[in-house]
């Protein structure tokens, strides 16, 4: 019999165990880092494709929320007539929440996804099955190398759109607000210290882990042929953005608290 | 062989190549193998026949350990795959050869490549012996040409013999071979039988073919086992199979038109075909 009481149930024991699976997947995923074999070549490619592959829409996400940062709260800061700080808030904004979060979104977006969908399909045509066969743990060889790839470049990725993000901040405070533009980086770099910056970094990389973790899970649990592959790819997105946009909350408390 | 357990006595456990004892197997709520027992002795050839989505891929998985039995036990070689870790199950893979039914090429590595896996995965031999290995194993299948061609840029029979050439690179000393002939043109189709035989003559090696195509079959088996529902209907020799007056074996090979082809008195006429050689059974 389907009570509304036994499907809750279902649902709820389904979600215990999913959540078991990832925890038993993030645990090999780093236990693997530390053991042999080493796969360096699939990690220098895939920090190629996931690092190298997004400096492109890191660039224009940062370029135009710099710009859009300066522009908006140039607007509130004329009423109390301090224009002249916008680089103060461009560069706290951005370097401390706006470059790790829209970067790590614009990475779970495309490298997530493309997780998903490559090991989603390599399950629904046998190749992982294959791959046990011919000897290879698809965790060490697939999963770890987008682990480590991710985790790498995404505080990379992210100190790129925070520069990024200033000099469009800049190009606003110069031609829009007539600031002066040395004034504008020295008010900047005036405003950041440790407090910001090693959150800053530190954040990008946990996304990382989120991007790299969601991904591998969705794509090796796909079932269901392409359909399930096309599922588990927009599950992927979905599921790593909101578990950015949450920990970076408690991230950012924890940060709050010991700094 | 102390893994052999109480199951299989010493002496069957040095001999027997596969030893499944009793399986249950469901994939969600659906039964699909139910109380398979079945043996193989080492260097014998193995035929797994039955028709469509009667579980004969799903005992190749059990084999190699992709699966695991609700109950019975599975064993390879004398070791208890049912019952073993991750770790030990690569240990059993890397003396085994599968051919999967739909290739399972790694799409992103080239044709020589993906032959060469098991080879460069193991990292036991310079890369100059690699690559002969590899052209030597896609020779048997006529495909040395294509060693530098993507999956993607095959036929789905080329994907087919690229995938046995995968299988043989690195002289498993079992070969499962899911369909090996299926899409295949007859000359491809005799190559790939030729090349089961040679391997089980020179090398000794132990197969099993799960198939439809009868006349591969009955070419390559020493042992026959018919499968309907996830139920053994039938295990034995080639000929009794013939004999075997199981209604849903005697309408398998009654439709293939084989039991006409194999004319009564159950001593497969002109089964042989010319040029494979003779076979003593
Ligand atoms: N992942 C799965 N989940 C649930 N049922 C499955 C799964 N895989 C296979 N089955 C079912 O198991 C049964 C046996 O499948 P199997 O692939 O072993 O068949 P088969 O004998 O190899 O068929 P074919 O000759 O068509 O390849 C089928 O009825 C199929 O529906
Ligand atoms: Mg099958």
């Amino acid at each position: 019999m389907e009570t509304p009481v036994s499907l809750f149930a279902d649902k709820a024991k389904l979600f215990v165990h999913e959540v078991q699976e990832f925890s038993r997947l993030c645990w090999a995923g780093l236990t693997g880092i530390f053991k042999r074999p080493r796969y360096v070549r699939e990690v220098i490619y895939q920090m190629d494709v996931i690092g190298v592959g997004s400096i492109p829409i890191i660039i224009l996400t940062g370029i135009f929320t710099g710009m859009v940062l300066a522009l908006q709260t140039s607007v509130q800061l004329k009423i109390f007539g301090a224009s002249m700080y916008v680089g103060k808030v461009v560069a706290k904004s951005m370097v401390s929440e706006l470059g790790p979060v829209l970067a790590s979104l614009m990475v779970a977006g495309r490298v997530g996804s493309g997780i998903a969908a490559e090991l989603g399909s390599m399950v629904d045509t046998e190749q992982i099955d294959a791959m046990k066969v011919e000897g290879s743990d698809p965790i060490k060889k697939l999963v770890v190398p987008r682990l480590i790839a991710c985790v790498l470049m995404l505080p990379l990725l992210t100190v790129i759109a925070d520069a990024v993000g200033l000099f469009g901040g800049q190009l606003i405070a110069v031609y829009q607000l007539r600031i002066d533009s040395a004034f504008y980086w020295s008010s900047a770099f005036d405003i950041l210290d440790y407090r910001d910056v090693i959150p800053g970094l530190v954040k990008p990389a946990f996304f990382g882990f989120i991007i790299a973790m969601v991904g591998s899970h969705q794509g090796l649990t796909t079932h269901g042929g392409t359909v399930g592959v096309g599922r588990s790819t927009t599950e992927s997105v979905v599921y790593s953005s909101i578990s950015i946009l949450a920990s970076d909350f408690f991230i950012t408390k924890f940060f709050l608290y010991i700094l | 062989m102390p893994e052999a357990g109480a199951g299989m006595t010493d002496s069957e456990a040095a001999s027997s190549m596969i030893h499944l004892e009793h399986v249950y197997l469901a994939l969600g709520d659906a039964p699909i193998l139910k109380d398979v027992s079945l043996d193989l002795n080492k260097g014998e050839t193995g035929v797994i026949l039955g028709s469509s989505g009667s579980g004969k891929t799903t005992i190749l998985r059990l084999l190699l350990g992709l699966y695991r039995p609700d109950s019975g036990r599975v064993f390879v070689n004398g070791d208890e795959v049912s019952a073993m870790g991750e770790d030990d199950l690569y240990r059993v893979r890397g003396m085994m050869g599968m051919v999967f039914q739909g290739g399972a090429l790694f799409d992103s590595l080239t044709v020589g490549e993906n032959v060469a896996y098991r080879l460069t995965e193991r990292d036991e031999l310079d890369d100059e012996e690699v690559e002969t290995r590899v052209r030597k194993s896609l020779g048997f299948v006529g495909l040395e040409d294509s060693i530098d061609l993507m999956p993607a840029e095959l036929s789905g029979g080329m994907k087919k013999r690229v995938a046995i050439a995968r299988g043989i690179a690195a002289s498993p000393k079992m070969m499962l071979y899911d369909e090996p002939t299926a899409g295949l043109d007859p000359i491809n189709s005799f190559n790939v039988i030729r090349l089961i035989k040679k391997l089980k003559e020179s090398e000794g090696v132990t197969s099993v073919v799960v198939t439809h195509d009868l006349v591969a079959a009955f070419e390559v088996a020493d042992r026959i086992a018919f499968i309907h529902e996830g139920e053994l209907v039938y295990v034995g020799d080639r000929d009794g199979v013939l004999a075997c007056r199981d209604t849903r074996v005697h309408e398998f090979l009654g439709r293939s038109g084989c039991v006409a082809l194999f004319s009564g008195n159950g001593a497969p006429a002109g089964y042989s075909m010319s040029g494979i050689g003779r076979d003593k059974v």
